[in-house]
């Protein structure tokens, strides 16, 4: 579904210059979930925006079910791959209430029923009817997560980039998340590509990991070499340790 | 010593649908200690940070019977007099970094901004002790970093940022909002140290806000647990997972555990009883 070889990312030029991903490579099955974990700042969620096309500066190769991406994404991608921002903040617009930007994106995608779809999608995500005319100041950060996991639902994807999904929710409603990823997985064989630094949540959803540190991938691995704590590079180790040391 | 008081704190918003009330008569105090407060999505916990800083938007409007600092009751106090308070006794880290910085500034501006507010110095001493801040959160290339804007900061960067600004004045309180849940463990580790020796070298009081449980019951002193605005109950962090009531014990079977794989994770049944029943008293 996903081929990624020897990516290389960077913005700025000069002493500003910074090479937030080099040369890596992950490829993930149609129907898999893949986990990307790794040191703040080491590249994940840049990976995720060279998919997206939101990196300006990259070489290598992208592959997205068997075709290469050029520089530009047409809306054709956008309705098979959508992404699921880190930041719920920054992600929404401020002035646009949930219906509009629902209802927006169904239009985007040339999609009917729209007053349907909206009310379906929010209760998917476990929104009731009440939130609909709200504006994003007047959600939670957990709420506003769920509009934007109803956003990148709404064009049914058949890959979705999750950044950081769930780390701006509570446990109970990140249970209610997760669970509604894994049952879309199961309905309709989605793919996910998903960052997390939270350990148990990637072993809860995935079935492999990649393993950044300063912009490299340093090591791949399955989830049950997770469960069993083990790791082959010494950052990987150290990530592991940690993470039960908590 | 109690240095914050709050006292049947009620923060309410007037909605399309009626009046919504975000947080409902909530009590507790905090001394020099790390005291937490956990609880679902919208169930009050930045509403309850934030109002003790007076930061609710209008048409939002806060009530309290007290809200005393040292003594001082907040609530008296008129907004110049709140800003002193702000910017130099309790300082908040808010739950959207992003948003919290200047756009258009670049970091290391903003930083050195802050920190000569405070601070009779030099630029030149101002841009070292900018560095040296964002070297005490582990940020990796402060120097690049005191050149760069907000949008070119990763989710933890951003994050890092905002706690290296607040710890600048020096504050008696710091309200933590969800601080460290875009890093990942090993410098949320370092970035909890440095709020823990805030703590018990300066006598700092902190006030933790988090969803993050095992956090919370390793890295606290006492935990407020809140549910639709109020608070249903409070326990020594130590004994978070031998907490009572049902929905405490909801959010925790909800975790997904790496030594114990499961297909689906237990979702909490919520019972209207638990938003009726009155708020239990953080106070000691
Ligand atoms: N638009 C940009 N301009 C300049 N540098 C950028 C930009 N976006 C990201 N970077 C840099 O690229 C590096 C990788 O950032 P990225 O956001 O991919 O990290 P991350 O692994 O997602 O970290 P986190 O877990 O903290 O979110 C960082 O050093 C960051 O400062
Ligand atoms: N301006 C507003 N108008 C109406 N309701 C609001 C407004 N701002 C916040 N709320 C509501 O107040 C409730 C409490 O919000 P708060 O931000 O305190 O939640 P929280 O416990 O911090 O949740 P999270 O863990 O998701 O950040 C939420 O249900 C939210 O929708
Ligand atoms: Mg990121
Ligand atoms: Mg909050």
């Amino acid at each position: 579904m996903l081929d990624i070889t020897d990516l290389n990312v960077w913005f700025g030029q000069g002493r500003d210059r910074v090479d937030a991903v080099k040369a890596a490579s992950l490829a993930v099955e149609q129907g898999e979930s893949f986990g990307l974990v790794g040191e703040s700042g080491s590249g994940k969620s840049t990976i995720l925006r060279a998919i997206t096309g939101l990196a300006p500066d990259w070489s290598g190769r992208i592959t997205v079910d068997g075709t290469d991406l050029g520089r530009r994404r047409d809306r054709a991608f956008y309705k098979s791959v959508q992404m699921v921002f880190q930041d719920p903040y920054a992600s929404l617009h401020p002035r646009h209430s949930v219906d509009q930007v629902l209802s927006e994106t169904l239009h985007l995608h040339g999609l009917g029923e729209i007053d349907r779809r909206v009310a379906k999608l929010l209760d998917d995500v476990g929104l009731g009817p009440r939130f609909r005319f709200r504006y994003p100041h007047q959600l939670s950060g957990g709420q506003r997560q769920r509009v934007a996991i109803a956003r990148a639902l709404a064009g049914e994807p058949r890959l979705l980039l999750l950044d950081e999904p769930t780390s701006a929710l509570d446990v109970s409603v990140q249970a209610e998340i997760l669970n509604l990823l894994t049952d879309l997985r199961a309905e309709r064989g989605l793919t996910y590509l998903m960052v997390s630094h939270d350990l148990p949540v990637v072993g809860h959803m995935c079935e492999r990991l990649a393993v950044m540190k300063d912009g490299e991938i340093v090591e791949v691995m399955e989830v049950a070499a997770l469960r069993r704590m083990e790791a082959r590079h010494p950052y990987a180790q150290s990530l592991l340790q940690a993470s039960v040391a908590g | 010593m109690t240095l914050l008081d709050v006292g049947n704190l009620w923060v309410k918003f007037p909605t399309r649908q009626g009046m919504f009330e975000a947080v409902r008569g909530v009590s507790f105090s905090l001394k020099k200690e790390r005291l937490g407060i956990v609880g679902e999505s919208g169930s009050g916990k930045s509403m309850t940070g934030r109002a003790i800083l007076r930061l609710i938007r209008k048409p939002g409007i806060v009530e309290a019977d007290r809200i005393a600092l040292e003594g001082t009751d907040l609530m008296r106090l008129t907004e110049i007099q709140m800003r002193q308070v702000r910017g130099e006794q309790i300082s908040m880290v808010m739950q959207d970094p992003k948003f919290s910085l200047n756009p258009v500034m670049t970091i290391g501006a903003q930083i050195m901004e802050a920190y000569l507010l405070h601070a009779k110095a030099s630029r030149s001493e101002a841009r070292a002790k900018a560095v040296e801040m964002l070297e005490a959160v582990s940020i990796r290339d402060p120097e690049r970093v005191m050149r760069a804007y907000p949008h070119e900061m990763s989710g933890g960067m951003g994050q890092r940022i905002m706690i290296a600004m607040m710890l600048i004045p020096n504050p008696q309180i710091l309200i933590a909002d969800e601080p460290t849940s875009a890093l990942d463990v090993s410098v949320q580790r370092q970035v909890l140290d440095i709020m823990d020796r805030l703590v018990t070298d300066r006598g700092m009081g902190l006030i933790f806000i988090s969803h993050d449980l095992n956090l919370v019951a390793e890295f606290c002193d006492r935990v407020l647990i809140m549910y639709a605005g109020r608070i249903v109950e409070v326990c020594d962090a130590d004994k978070l997972h031998a907490a009572q009531h049902p929905y405490t014990r909801g959010l925790l079977n909800s975790l997904p555990r790496l030594d114990q794989p499961r297909a689906r994770l237990e979702v909490l049944q919520r019972d209207a009883a638990w938003a009726e029943a009155p708020s239990v008293s953080g106070r000691v």
